[in-house]
């Protein structure tokens, strides 16, 4: 190879493996904090300050759903697949896509007992899409009433 | 092998074998994105959670690949044309930056159009969208780069800035994997069984490659006029246009 071309190359090779050396170490230096949400097992390692606006993030546990019958608030459990879990409290109106056994992040405060005050919750959607046949005929599984907006 | 690449770096040979491309290549493009649309919004069947909102994957995941391929494209043409100093390398980074920008943006306002129906927000804060703004931003610093420096060096500069911006990239494709994001895994993959039934998987197979297709034909048609305005001076542009010199 022509001995300027050598350089040039090199240089880029430098660029491009030099900036990426430095990303990745910026990246493993800031490891977890890049996270939106903590999930339930790093709650209950205490990892998550308390009385400060964090995300958390799990599965709606089934059966876990109370609706209040006179305002908008409702609790329920979110847990992740270690099996721990952490009540939440919300006023206000669900996502469409909230039920149980679905994934959400809430924002909220983590109390000092250990339970979230939620001032947002939003519904995590997984990669996996299914016509509402198949998802009925797998599972015996039809949507509950928060999703039969889309029926109108 | 190695001579008929090396022809394909002369602006001319480029712009007249491009040219014999063209016809054909719009009649492929707008096949498989006329198909891939419209089965994608009549035939598939609504998703049972999501229901019809789904179907902007078909629009948000193609311009997503895209807005990442084409900016591998940008720094890697402005590779070939630092180390080589091919002249069409650096036509192909020019060209190809402002489409790549149109398809990340599509990527991010489609994006918000589907998440405040599916996800309750329009806009959040995770490690996916966040770097694809981010790739957003890169475009525009490339575009501002080639339109505010002389001709001489805005290729070299907005080459280094391409490559880079280009550690961006293996971070929105491994940002879901890395962090826990809002955002969901990864939906289309080459080398993985579809996240989905056939019925819905091949109309977005269909788009991802009509995008493809489409970018490539907006490649040659914005190299070509390119080409033109840089070699407006010599013999075989004016004779290409009748005798007429500026």
């Amino acid at each position: 190879m022509h001995p300027n071309r050598r350089k040039r190359l090199l240089m880029v090779i430098f660029l491009v493996g030099g900036l990426s050396t430095t990303l990745a170490l910026v990246l493993v230096a800031l490891n977890r904090n890049l996270d939106f949400f903590y999930s339930p097992a790093a709650i209950a390692a205490g990892q998550a300050p308390v009385s400060k606006r964090i995300r958390a993030g799990g599965m709606v546990l089934q059966d876990s759903l109370v609706k209040a019958s006179d305002s908008l608030r409702v609790e329920f459990s979110i847990g992740d697949l270690q099996g721990f879990e952490v009540r939440v409290f919300f006023e206000g109106i669900l996502p469409d896509l909230f039920r149980e056994g679905q994934g959400v992040v809430v924002t909220g405060r983590l109390t000092t007992e250990g339970f979230i005050e939620a001032s947002q919750v939003l519904a995590k959607h997984d990669e996996n899409y299914m016509p509402r046949e198949l998802a009925e005929a797998l599972e015996g599984y039809h949507p509950p009433t928060s999703s039969q907006a889309y029926d109108r | 092998m190695w001579q008929w690449l090396h022809s394909w770096g002369s602006p001319r040979w480029f712009y007249l074998r491009s040219g014999r491309l063209l016809f054909g290549l719009s009649l492929v493009t707008a096949g498989f994105l006329a198909v891939g649309v419209f089965s994608g919004l009549f035939l598939a069947p609504a998703d049972y959670q999501q229901g019809e909102s789904f179907r902007i994957i078909y629009i948000h995941v193609p311009a997503a690949v895209l807005s990442q391929n084409v900016y591998i494209t940008v720094a890697l043409a402005g590779a070939v044309w630092l180390i080589w100093r091919v002249k069409v390398a650096d036509v192909a980074a020019k060209a190809a930056a402002p489409i790549g920008m149109l398809f990340c943006a599509l990527t991010l306002l489609t994006g918000a159009v589907w998440g405040k129906p599916t996800w309750g927000t329009w806009w959040v804060w995770d490690a996916r969208i966040t770097s694809t703004f981010l790739l957003l931003f890169l475009y525009l610093g490339i575009l501002a780069l080639r339109q505010g420096l002389p001709e001489s060096t805005s290729g070299r500069s907005c080459a280094v800035l391409a490559l880079a911006g280009l550690v961006n990239i293996p971070v929105i494709k491994y940002s879901v994997e890395w962090w826990f994001t809002l955002h969901q895994g990864k939906t289309f993959s080459l080398t993985q069984a579809p996240s989905m039934p056939a019925e819905m998987y091949w109309p977005l197979l269909l788009t991802v490659i009509g995008f493809h297709l489409l970018f490539l034909l907006a490649l040659l048609l914005a190299m070509r006029a390119e080409i033109l305005e840089r070699e407006q001076t010599r013999d075989w542009v004016s004779r290409l246009v009748g005798g007429y010199s500026p």
